[in-house]
């Protein structure tokens, strides 16, 4: 194995190759500096948009299997607590709850807020616990008053007890969490009233069936299933990624040309070479071998310190460059980190898109480079 | 219409492979009709430089068709929470009629172009480009296929319909469709183990024999077919169950997730190399004859051969790992 | 050893261009013999040396290497055959710059993959035999122009091939170096090799070393 003609070839060939790459620095670093940046544009969108996705379903891992809304004209109104008799005789339903959340519009950052009472430990009458954004928007820390307006526009106060950590801060960038008490006065919501009731249904196999007995026992609600929206999210990342990616297709493109050009452009010096090469006995294949493996490490780097690169610009720096197009928009952007998340499924597509057509637009070039005749040097 | 980067990406991938190969193709219509080696003059001198255009460029198609065929397979898995019902990559492949079909001649073309590119390899050991004009016809043949395959897997993409309602008006007129074929039938589990044992038994013991009697070589490669099928019909059939330890996950995709630690690259990358390379080692058999070729054939035929059967060794013995290791009990024996 | 049987050679066929470099030439030339082509430039000694080297294909007639035809053969048996049977030294040395004299020795045993540690003792050995030892890390480029011949001629011989061509190989060296260029085919020939030279220098197609000179004239034999 260690003696093996071929191995050993293609080490010479190697060899070769990185002295011929330092050999012709500038245009080779000219062509690693384009690649790499395309690789670094496509590697933020994916990475970004695969962080989203997470925390998307991070946020949706909570969110209970059904949620249940009265429908009033269309629009969505408050529903009885005595629907929730009715709920749990349905077959599938091993709990519901009512739910108290509403929002909050705050003149003085031109922001919504999201006030819930929290399904378990709620905080105390008088305090509330805030998201990490709204703490840093409003400036406020524990024990900071926090005073809004209530339904009869009198001044609430509400003492901050603590904030919410941001596991998944685009879960909790606007959210403020009050017990029920508080949240029934403030927003004038008498007792036997919730904002949604929620179901949680234990088979995914009978959630379905559960949201139709839902709509067929109480006809004036509206059922949603988880699934739709995971469903809906899904879908909606997937097409701005998807667009996103074709518009950079127009980029891609001109990185083909590019490379195309490149490939082509060899020197008078590069020629001779090769020329020489073919002379003293190197077949075309040896020629196109080397080039080959001249694109392979161009490749190999260019990925690597694009990958790195996009990286670190998503998850050191927020993807400053282009995240409100993924992101969708809000007032209030957390300043979240994301969740570094690379997987295999990513690196292929990357590779496809980055790679592939690198690869694609030399060989044609380097194939014109390699069938250089053998007397060709003899003939100048 | 569904639109990732992956799709993108597929799609740019089989049009590009479509217009390389008719390209190709383009090119072994010339050749067949020009070809003549005893001439010298620069007509022939071009297409024998052209020659090595061709060949890098099928390579190089087979490595995207070989890439595009895990990719796709990947996509369709993580579009499923897309299709109400799709619970993995069956479901998604079933929400339209050229799913499946779409996957079929993916592994046809995957299997054609190793066959070429085995073949490629032998006309270049010859002297006197034995195989050439041969070659460049059988790549008139394999061309269609390509185009086949671009266009189902574009009619695919284009009927990915997911009924998500976008309005706010209630989810449910999505979920009452009644839910996708997300289970593939599989045949019962004593008679795909018996199928499967047993044809590839046959198959190793046929590709021993080959070292004695070389003409056996022709059976192996055809039992190495065989031995495909019988495979993919044992992973649906019982190798999943196994691995996922429940008596109704048919999935053959699944396998190839992070979930189950990717064991399904253990058996779906012996079984593909296995069988390309066992029908490779018959396709060159018969070349034998070629003067030029002649001492280069039996090495190649034997070599190609016996990395066949270590492939398909590998993979009886991993299948019987999986059996044994499971905590699922099919048949009533395995595992004690 | 090497037959030629009515060989013509074309460049640009077909086109307003078109240029018959070699028009029938048939010679036999024997082994372990120093042969110069002798003619004026555009007489075709250089398209008939690459044609006897198998560095080009005729565009008709037949070559033979040692009985066997070769006229047909793809590239890569050719190429084969040429690394093993043929060494070139060109008019302009052509040197690989930027490597050293030492790897530019060994490039044309790559291709081969001939382990590193036995090519690089060919190499050493054949530098010395040429007095070239001392500069054997140095850079290609830095060579005079007689190091640099001794160079292009031991990159020839890394192979071991039986046959050395040489294009003009005086052209670029003054009296001195031309007498001490004479002296190393003395050697080759008495090593066993051919050589087949170009050459419109007196001094070497009358040179003694010289055992046949072939004259050439608008790409016939003269």
């Amino acid at each position: 194995m260690p003696n093996n003609p071929w191995l050993q070839r293609q080490r010479y060939l190697v060899d070769f190759t990185i002295g011929a790459l330092a050999r012709r620095k500038g245009r080779n670093l000219a062509l690693l500096a384009v690649y790499a940046l395309i690789v670094f544009v496509l590697a933020s969108v994916l990475l970004f948009s695969q962080a989203l996705r997470h925390e998307a379903a991070m946020l949706l891992s909570s969110a209970p299997e059904v949620t249940v809304q009265r429908m009033v004209a269309g629009r969505h109104d408050l529903v009885p607590a005595a629907y929730l008799d009715q709920l749990a005789k349905i077959r599938g339903v091993a709990d519901g709850r009512g739910r108290l959340w509403g929002y909050y519009y705050d003149p003085a950052v031109a922001a919504n807020y999201t006030l819930l009472v929290p399904m378990s430990d709620p905080p105390p009458p008088g305090k509330v616990r805030v998201g990490a954004t709204l703490a840093r928007t409003r400036g406020l820390g524990v024990g900071d008053v926090l005073s809004l307006r209530s339904h009869e526009g009198h001044p609430f106060p509400f003492t901050v007890d603590g904030t919410l950590s941001s596991e998944s801060a685009l879960l909790t960038a606007d959210l403020v969490l009050v017990c029920e008490e508080d949240f029934r006065a403030f927003f004038g919501i008498p007792a036997g009233l919730y904002t949604d009731l929620i179901l949680t249904v234990r088979n995914p196999r009978e959630v379905t069936k559960v949201a139709e007995k839902v709509l067929r026992i109480l006809p004036d609600t509206r059922p949603i299933v988880r699934d739709d929206i995971l469903r809906t999210y899904a879908a909606l990342f997937d097409w701005r990624e998807g667009m996103v990616m074709v518009l950079l297709s127009g980029a891609i493109l001109a990185f083909i040309i590019f490379a195309w050009d490149k490939a082509s452009g060899l020197s008078a010096e590069e020629r001779r070479e090769i020329g020489v090469l073919k002379a003293i006995g190197w077949e075309t294949s040896d020629v196109m071998a080397l080039k080959l493996w001249e694109g392979l490490l161009v490749s190999v780097f260019a990925f690597l310190i694009g990958y790195l690169a996009a990286y670190l610009h998503v998850f050191g720096f927020g993807a400053s460059l282009f995240g409100p197009v993924l992101k969708g928009w809000s007032v209030l952007y957390p300043q979240f980190e994301l969740t570094p998340r690379i997987d295999g499924f990513q690196i292929f597509t990357l590779f496809f898109l980055s790679v592939f057509p690198y690869a694609l637009a030399t060989v044609v070039p380097v194939w014109r480079a390699a069938i250089a005749d053998p007397d060709a040097v003899m003939r100048q | 219409m569904v639109v990732n980067p992956a799709i993108v990406a597929l799609a740019i991938a089989a049009l590009v492979s479509s217009l390389l190969l008719a390209y190709s193709a383009a090119f072994g219509w010339r050749l067949v009709r020009t070809w003549d080696l005893s001439s010298g003059s620069e007509l022939q001198l071009g297409l024998e430089r052209h020659t090595y255009l061709i060949s890098t460029l099928v390579a190089f198609v087979f490595a995207i068709e070989a890439m595009s065929l895990l990719l796709f397979v990947y996509n369709a898995d993580r579009i499923a929470p897309l299709f109400v019902g799709a619970m993995c990559a069956v479901g998604t492949l079933n929400t339209s009629p050229f799913g499946f079909p779409a996957l079929l001649v993916k592994v046809l073309v995957f299997f054609a172009a190793s066959t070429w590119l085995i073949l490629h390899h032998l006309d270049t050991r010859g002297y006197d480009y034995p195989l050439t004009r041969l070659k460049y016809g059988l790549l008139l043949a394999v061309a269609p296929l390509i185009v086949i395959e671009a266009y189902l897997q574009a009619r695919f993409f284009l009927a990915l319909d997911t009924d998500v309602i976008t309005s706010c008006c209630g989810s449910l007129f999505g979920a009452s469709r009644e839910a996708l074929g997300s289970e593939l039938a599989g045949l019962p589990p004593g008679l795909a183990m018996s199928l499967f044992y047993g044809v590839l038994g046959v198959t190793l013991v046929v590709g021993l024999a080959t070292r004695r009697w070389p003409a056996a070589g022709y059976a192996y490669a055809l039992l190495s077919a065989l031995s495909f099928a019988a495979s993919l019909a044992a992973i649906v059939s019982f190798v999943s169950l196994y691995v996922y330890e429940h008596p109704h996950h048919h999935c053959p995709f699944c396998l190839l997730k992070s979930e189950y630690g990717y064991q399904g690259y253990l058996l779906y990358g012996p079984l593909f190399l296995g069988t390309a390379l066992g029908i490779g080692s018959g396709a060159v058999r018969p070349f034998a004859r070629v003067p030029s070729l002649s001492d280069v054939v039996p090495p190649l035929a034997r070599r190609l051969t016996n990395v066949s059967l270590g492939m398909f060794f590998f993979l009886v013995v991993w299948v019987c790992i999986l059996t044994a290791r499971s905590g699922l009990v099919l048949l009533g024996n395995e595992g004690v | 050893m090497i037959e030629l049987v009515d060989v013509r050679k074309a460049f640009n066929q077909g086109q307003h261009n078109e240029l018959w470099a070699v028009r029938g030439v048939t010679l036999n030339l024997e082994a372990n013999c120093a042969t110069v082509l002798r003619g004026p430039s555009g007489s075709g000694k250089t398209t008939l040396m690459t044609l006897i080297g198998c560095l080009a294909r005729p565009t008709s007639g037949r070559v033979r290497l040692q009985g066997r035809d070769v006229s047909g053969m793809t590239e890569r048996f050719l190429t084969g055959l040429r690394r093993q049977t043929f060494g070139f030294v060109f008019q302009q040395f052509n040197l690989v710059r930027g490597l050293t004299v030492e790897e530019n020795v060994m490039l044309p045993a790559y291709p081969l993959g001939v382990p590193r540690p036995e090519l690089r003792r060919r190499a050493r050995s054949l530098l010395e035999s040429l007095d070239l030892g001392p500069h054997a890390q140095a850079r290609a480029e830095w060579l005079s122009g007689g190091q640099a011949q001794r160079a292009a001629i031991a990159r020839a011989l890394v192979n071991d091939p039986a046959v050395i061509l040489a294009d003009e190989p005086t052209a670029n060296l003054d009296t001195e170096l031309s007498h001490r260029f004479l002296d190393i085919v003395r050697d080759l020939k008495r090593t066993g090799k051919t050589l087949i030279m170009t050459s419109h220098d007196p001094l070497l197609y009358q040179a003694p070393e010289v055992d046949r000179v072939i004259g050439l004239r608008d790409g016939h034999l003269d």
